[in-house]
């Protein structure tokens, strides 16, 4: 294997993996693992604007203290939907199913994924469960919150059963996704390409990987015995039959936080794509964010009884829980400071991307610093279950997971179509985002310290002003978000050609034709370098930045 | 297309995106480890339910497993074990690409597992008859212990799972013996026995767990 | 310089005096007073960093922005600095984490002549009973500059008592007692939320902590009515309105019905056939007796000891057979179908207490 292209190599530059077979049969059916992401994108979108709509339903209610727009039991389903939506059918394939999916391979130069076909399967699992979840729309509702909390969960008359089934069919899609990346990451890398090359995002795939694998799989036994609690009673976790509730907590917990990091790691991996190649510099502390990320994984896994701090578990659990929660904080820190420390002294393009890594890196640290407020046992006492922690955790899972996902859209967009979308209206898009997150979610730090409590239909008039605020900063949201998907459709349908390689970067999915060839690459790439040694003529690559 | 799939006769067509058929063997390997990892944590969800329920109601967990016949459950154990020695042999023959003999010892094994699932039938009779069922629908009279149902929704939910698990095995043991004895494996490529054989090896562990935690509770 | 930093040091306390009251409730506790200064604390090392962060963001972003004729700094990393910024954060968690756990201390452990009150959560309100056999619904009577310890279970589902003024909020979960405690320093009304998501009326499950100052709260005790409108409204919760409840229930106490807790108990336990097997004398029946019973260790038949707290007392009526005390053979209930609510339950716990 060389750089030189292979014999037999019959592709000519123009059939891609969009043109190769036409027809949406050979979509559905297709093992590539471009088109996988692709669909996942697709899907996962769907269901964000689903999800979207009820967050607007939710900010719209609660405009005003005493609203009826919606009545109590109607809110309670708004805010189970929006939160089982986003989390377990957006937030938590978003960025690995479908940006992973088509981005991973091709970093580390393979043709595909090791196993197309159960690629294939986790999609249509996905596609199972999700479809499951959401049909309950329909029927009953679910009103339990999207922690399913027992005994609630167990006694409500609502849909819940259905909704669990379809939480417990999309895990093994999730299982399956990270089984996959980790094979394909252990045995399917180029000639060259040694572990200290790999580009940080494959990095934060592996860390996000293993977590899947290892704690799904307690989320589906979990979800399994609640089904059971209700249709038969088993009453693991019913206090009416000899069951602990709280026992559901620890259970629950000890998958939820680690998808929590599930959810954030792929994220901070995007950031940590877009950095240097947008700084023409190395990454500052390669190793020390390729650790931290880990780190963050291992600690994730002992840490789940600080959702539990006022629970009634024991005071030593939560001293425990409370000490290792603290040291979440210090790789977080380590991979703030290192991205700052990539852009001192560097050359810094204002593109797209970019600039959504500047929103990223002012909320993320608000988030993660209000993080130690809660991660303080006795701080927590007062802050937890109000709207701090609705702000907090929205500061992390979408100013995080969702700015992330913006930038690495807006990053890999023209790899993934070919094409170059309008920056400026990319640029606003960004600022109405970033502006309309701040001023939804600001004030709701505020209400939270004051006390105000979440999963609240109607509330206490002190409080009006503030939801005010924050409602009409969902509506800026909505409308970046509008505006984002308005101008990528534009772009696809007569978009300007980006070119193979827009914006110099250095790894490997950019050293190959846009959009991608069926097997990826004309030759089978060999890896000598780095994935950002910026150095010479490379810092002049690129012709967008 | 690349074309570095180059085949000779015999030798197994390894999918494209491999290097090799060795490559393709190491992924299909190290994919069923890290699936039996994930079944691990799936079952320590059921076994920590267990414990949960020893430390709150050790009197009642030791009166009810006496409902349960431990001469079955040995005999299930001896079962499981015999097959597991038959599926390690299957898949060395299939290594050495004795065919007759591959497709003999799954043949043995998949006798095995049916072998289990008629004493797991026997007992389960003898629960319903009893009325030891899970949950709601327990409705035995002689059990005096209160919370005496949670023991049997734990017993029922692990010999339930664990029972899923024989019969997807004996699906997959089934369909491996059939390719076995078209001649699909050979010397140089006889994954899908050895994975199965991974699978069907973790199956029985789960059962060497089960047997003494449910049956011999002292 | 020296004037400079002084000026900015009051014009920052005075920043934090104005931001405190418009972004914290009344502190009308000790712990609550404590609770804060940890806050700000926090809230100061939260700003220098945050400050830190997003400066050298935007200079960084300024400064080193795209320019033809310069070429960027080809660099990896510098292992110093990257030790500092380990080292610096895990020191200043280290000592966040020490500083929450000593508020923390204070404010789970009540000191011994705590007042006791018993809580019951359902969906969707707050029921009170007071040893003297008082009882309130949603609005929850005690003496100002007292401790007072609420002991809490549900007859349901999850319940969180929240009581912002004090900053203490707890768990209220069937099947086990909780505690919270705190003593009042500001007479008058705080607000009480419910903050574990309980089904469709959890946003009306509200009330009201009342603080009666020594006079009121002998009226009180003795049974007599408190005007609740007369006084001192809630300083952080102006808001409280009666029609915010859910329908049909009482927003104002249920009043006192001459027995006591303890004595509301005996009467179960004379009636309910408890006396049967329990003796108070110190005598075994058929199960071991109630006297001297509470705050004892108590040997169970596999060897272990437990101590006869609230929640072993709780877990005994409602589930006999989980801890057996030696001696006695196990039972799968109480014969009695009889005690069904939390209520009782807090009546014959009080009773058992009383049983020196």
């Amino acid at each position: 294997m060389s750089n030189t292209a292979a014999a037999g190599h019959t592709l000519a530059h123009g059939d891609n993996y969009i043109n190769h077979t036409p027809g949406i049969k050979s979509w559905l059916g297709t093992l590539d693992h471009k088109r996988i992401g692709m669909m996942y994108l697709y899907t996962i979108l769907c269901f964000f604007l689903l999800g979207g709509i009820f967050a607007l339903m939710i900010r719209w209610q609660l405009f005003s203290p005493d609203s009826h727009f919606v009545d109590h039991d109607k809110y309670n389903r708004l805010f189970t939907y929006h939160g089982a939506i986003m989390v377990f059918m957006v937030i938590i394939p978003l960025i690995p199913a479908a940006i992973g999916n088509f981005v991973l391979p091709m970093m580390l130069g393979a043709k595909d994924v090791a196993f197309p076909r159960w690629n294939l399967a986790s999609y249509y699992v996905y596609l199972t469960g999700a479809l499951f979840a959401a049909s309950t729309l329909f029927l009953k509702g679910v009103d339990t919150g999207w922690t399913f909390y027992t005994p609630l969960s167990i006694r409500t008359q609502s849909s819940a059963t259905w909704v669990l089934i379809g939480a417990f069919i999309m895990g093994f899609s999730s299982i399956l996704t990270g089984l996959n990346f980790i094979v394909t990451i252990h045995k399917l890398r180029a000639p060259g390409l040694t572990w200290d090359r790999l580009p940080l995002f494959v990095w934060a795939l592996y860390a996000t990987s293993i977590i899947q694998v290892l704690a799904t799989p307690v989320l589906a036994i979990t979800l399994f015995l609640l089904i059971l609690e209700r249709t038969i009673g088993i009453g693991i976790f019913d206090p009416k039959l000899g069951g602990d509730p709280v026992l559901f907590q620890h259970f629950f917990w000890f998958y939820s936080h680690p998808a929590v990091y599930i959810m954030v790691l792929p994220g901070m991996g995007v950031i940590s794509e877009i950095i240097p190649v947008f700084s023409r510099k190395p990454m500052f502390g390669y190793k020390a964010i390729a650790g931290a990320t880990f780190g963050i994984a291992l600690v994730s896994f002992v840490v789940w009884g600080h959702h539990l701090f006022v629970s009634g578990q024991s005071e030593f659990a939560n001293f425990v829980f409370s000490l290792i929660t603290m040291f979440v904080a210090v790789p977080t820190g380590v991979k703030v400071f290192s991205w700052l420390g990539t852009m001192y002294k560097g050359s810094i393009r204002f593109n797209v991307p970019m600039l959504y890594v500047f929103s990223f890196l002012f909320v993320f640290t608000i988030g993660g610093l209000t993080g130690v407020f809660l991660a303080t046992v006795s701080v927590d006492v007062h802050l937890t279950d109000t709207y701090f922690v609705i702000a907090h955790f929205h500061y992390v899972m979408v100013g995080g997971t969702i700015f992330a996902f913006l930038g690495g859209l807006n990053y890999w967009f023209p790899k993934f179509s070919g094409k170059m979308y309008n920056e400026t209206a990319g640029k606003i898009a960004c600022l109405l985002v970033s502006l309309g997150f701040n001023v939804t979610f600001f004030p709701q730090f505020i209400l939270g310290t004051l006390g105000m409590p979440r999963r609240y239909a109607n509330y206490l008039p002190q409080f009006t002003t503030l939801n005010m605020v924050s409602t009409v900063g969902s509506w800026m949201i909505a409308a970046g978000l509008l505006l984002t998907a308005f101008y990528l459709w534009r772009a696809l349908k007569n978009g300007k050609p980006a070119g193979d390689n827009p914006w110099g970067a250095l790894t490997l999915e950019w050293q190959t034709p846009s959009p991608p060839p069926m097997e990826n690459f004309l030759y089978d790439p060999v890896v000598t370098d780095g994935p950002y040694e910026y150095r010479g003529e490379k810092i002049k690559l690129g012709m967008y930045a | 297309m690349s074309s570095s799939v180059s085949t000779q006769p015999g030798e197994h067509h390894h999918a494209h995106h491999f290097s090799s058929a060795i490559a393709e063997f190491e992924a299909c390997k190290q994919g069923m480890w890290i699936f039996l990892v994930t079944e691990v944590l799936f079952f320590s969800g059921m076994f920590l339910a267990y414990a949960v329920l020893r430390v709150f109601y050790p009197d009642m967990v030791h009166e009810a497993h006496h409902m349960l016949d431990w001469r079955l459950g040995a005999l299930n154990t001896v079962v499981l074990l015999t097959s597991s020695l038959t599926m390690a042999l299957a898949v060395s023959s299939a290594q050495r690409g004795n065919k007759e003999r591959t497709v003999k010892m799954l043949a043995i094994t998949l006798l095995c597992a049916f072998m289990f699932l008629i004493v797991k039938y026997i007992e389960y009779k003898a629960k319903w008859e009893h009325g030891t069922l899970p949950g709601h629908l327990f409705i035995n009279e002689h059990l005096k212990l209160e919370k005496t149902p949670l023991f049997f929704s734990v017993y029922f939910v692990m010999t339930g799972i664990h029972g899923l698990h024989v019969i997807i095995g004996i699906g997959i043991i089934f369909h491996i013996m059939r390719r076995a004895a078209r001649g699909d494996f050979s010397k140089d490529y006889f994954t899908p026995v050895e994975i199965t054989g991974l699978y069907w090896h973790f199956v029985d562990l789960v059962w060497i767990y089960l047997f003494p935690l449910l049956y011999l509770i002292s | 310089m020296r004037r400079l930093l002084l000026g900015m040091i009051i014009t920052m306390f005075g920043i934090e005096l104005n931001a405190r009251a418009a972004t914290l409730p009344v502190a009308a506790t000790d712990v609550a007073a404590s609770w804060d200064s940890l806050y700000w604390f926090l809230i100061w090392l939260s700003l220098v960093f945050f400050v830190g962060i997003v400066v050298a963001m935007i200079v960084f972003a300024v400064k080193y922005r795209k320019d033809v004729n310069k070429k960027p700094k080809y660099i990896h990393g510098h292992t110093g600095l990257e030790v500092v910024w380990t080292v610096i954060p895990t020191i200043l968690v280290l000592i966040i984490f020490a500083w929450g756990w000593a508020v923390y201390r204070d404010m789970i452990h009540p000191p011994a002549d705590a007042m006791e009150v018993h809580v019951i959560g359902k969906q969707w309100s707050w029921q009170f009973s007071y040893s003297n056999g008082n009882t309130s619904v949603r609005d929850l009577y005690v003496p100002l500059n007292k401790p007072v310890k609420l002991i809490m279970s549900s007859e349901d589902v999850i319940h969180s008592m929240f009581i912002p003024n004090f900053r203490v909020k707890q768990d209220v979960v069937p099947g086990m007692y909780s505690h919270v405690w705190f003593e009042s320093k500001v007479p008058g009304i705080h607000q009480i939320f419910c903050t574990e998501y309980c089904g469709t009326d959890h946003s009306a499950m509200l009330g009201r902590v009342i603080v009666l100052t020594a006079e009121q709260w002998k009226e009180w005790w003795s049974g007599k009515k408190i005007d609740v409108d007369s006084l001192p409204s809630d300083p952080s919760f102006p808001g409280y309105r009666a029609n915010f409840l859910g329908e049909g229930l009482p927003a104002d106490a249920a009043q006192a019905q001459g027995l006591s807790l303890a004595e509301k108990g005996k009467k179960l336990y004379e009636t309910r056939t408890c006396s049967a097997c329990h003796s108070t004398d110190g005598s075994a029946k058929v199960g071991p007796t109630f006297k001297g019973l509470y705050g004892s260790d108590v040997k169970l038949i596999d060897g272990t000891t437990v101590k006869a707290d609230d929640n072993y007392i709780h877990e005994s009526i409602v589930m006999p057979a989980a801890k057996v005390v030696d001696g006695f053979g196990p039972v799968s209930a109480m014969p009695m179908g009889l005690v069904t609510s939390e209520d009782e339950i807090n009546q014959l716990v009080e009773f058992i207490k009383s049983l020196k």
